[in-house]
């Protein structure tokens, strides 16, 4: 039964309401970031929409993988035990260069690296919002993932954790347009900051003088500072410099070399052990370089 | 309203979500329709007394979680989408189909550049004009979205 006369308040008392809501959400979200820890709660809370969505990707995926020939699996196995043999080989040599280089920082009483705790984790989802780069993955607090991880995958750095869910958690996309990461120049250590640009393949860097030495296909790698990201990862290769004496800054693009726009499996870093004690100390430090602007 | 009409209706809303978040190669990506606007649109007008102004809100606001984006984002917009609906919606039920699409249009047009100022507001986005190629597949999926969901709410007897 359909009422004649419509009951409880108009719709324009009741957009009034919504809207005042949704005012006051942006502004303690955005502006006082008070909603981190209700965030994580609502992340846990929709998780399972998020794997109910991804269930027909999932399917196709094990379809793909299980319809597949016998000569295609030989192929593989026969490419993965070179590989493997190639890879051991360099494993061996880096064993006795990484020892080397420990007992040169001994000798030069700098910390030892050890190694660094890591975990797979596979893309959930990727949101179709245009706005944000940003993918999901299916590791959260049950994993110990915790906010402002480092995030990457085979060819280089991907991102950072943003929200952290029991079962899931967020990435922030180092090619989001509110992300930075410090880095350096592999071939000669100059310090630069790539910014996202809101575009999937391309990095900026800001305030950098004309007179800096860098040259397209120089390799960006992370510099360690503001320790959110660990040091030495390859992050971008510069594909543009302009110089234009008529600006303040030469102007340098860069693009990722992960595979930002094609990512399936990530790895989640978690920081060495013995620099844990110089990370918590540098937390308190005004200037932290890696932060989400 | 009986329990299983508020079940279906709850469900279509549901399958709205999902479809909204579902992974889609990113050259198709652009083109998503808005599934959650479009399903709002229709409880709106087949029942505004049931769907309203809140119920958009509550929709967007789950969206926001899922999506990611700042809280109250995409809320605000779809509830000011609908608001227009229901205030109309005895106007727009008496048009053919076809009209209907190009309102929806509209309204989905109106909805992507409320997303946008906002965004714009908070973060340095720009404007790329495939912001606003969800607007012609809203257009296009409108017909058949509308004889779907007329014949679910048909079938269940949902008033």
């Amino acid at each position: 039964m359909n009422p004649i006369f419509k009951h409880g308040p108009s719709p324009v008392h009741r957009l009034v309401l919504v809207l005042l809501c949704s005012a006051a959400l942006i502004f303690f979200d955005h502006k006082m970031n008070s909603f981190e820890p209700v965030r994580g709660f609502l992340q846990s809370l929709v998780s399972p929409l998020q794997y109910l969505a991804t269930a027909p990707k999932q399917m196709m995926n094990w379809a793909a993988d299980n319809i597949i020939t016998r000569r295609q699996l030989l192929a593989d196995n026969q490419q993965y035990k070179i590989n493997e043999l190639v890879f051991h080989e360099q494993a061996l040599q880096l064993d006795i260069v990484q020892r080397e280089n420990n007992r040169l920082r001994a000798l030069l009483a700098s910390p030892l690296r050890g190694d660094a705790k890591k975990m797979v984790a596979e893309i959930l989802s990727v949101d179709s919002d245009p706005y944000t780069h940003q993918v999901v993955i299916n590791r959260g607090a049950n994993d110990g993932v915790y906010e402002g991880q480092a995030v990457i995958d085979d060819e280089g750095i991907v991102g950072q954790i943003l929200h952290v869910g029991t079962t899931s958690s967020r990435v922030l996309l180092i090619t989001d347009i509110t992300h930075a990461v410090p880095v350096r120049i592999s071939r000669n250590g100059l310090r630069l900051i790539a910014t996202g640009g809101g575009v999937i393949d391309r990095l900026t860097h800001n305030y950098v003088p004309h007179s800096s030495d860098i040259r397209t296909g120089d390799v960006l790698v992370t510099s360690g500072l503001g320790s959110k990201f660990p040091e030495g990862y390859p992050v971008a290769k510069v594909t543009g410099v302009i110089q234009d004496e008529s600006r303040a800054f030469s102007q340098i693009k860069s693009q990722p070399v992960a595979k930002i726009d094609r990512l399936r499996y990530v790895l989640l870093l978690w920081p060495e052990q013995n620099n844990l004690q110089g990370l918590n100390e540098s937390k308190t430090l005004p200037a932290e370089k890696a932060d989400i602007k | 309203m009986s329990l299983v009409s508020r079940l279906i209706m709850f469900l279509t809303l549901l399958v709205a979500l999902l479809a909204s978040i579902m992974p889609l190669p990113l050259s198709v990506d652009a083109f998503r329709p808005d599934w959650v606007l479009v399903v709002l649109f229709y409880w709106c007008l087949a029942l505004p007394s049931r769907v309203n102004v809140i119920t958009a809100w509550v929709m967007g606001f789950i969206l926001d979680v899922l999506l990611g984006s700042t809280l109250g984002l995409h809320a605000g917009a779809m509830a000011i989408s609908v608001y227009i609906v229901a205030g109309n919606f005895q106007k727009i039920r008496n048009f053919s189909v076809w009209q209907q699409a190009l309102i929806i249009g509209v309204l989905s047009a109106l909805y992507h550049l409320i997303v946008f100022w906002l965004q714009r507001f908070l973060t340095d986005v720009v404007f790329l004009p495939s912001y606003l190629y969800p607007v012609f597949t809203t257009i296009i999926l409108w017909p058949w979205a509308f004889l779907l969901l007329r014949k679910i709410r048909r079938n269940f007897r949902i008033t």
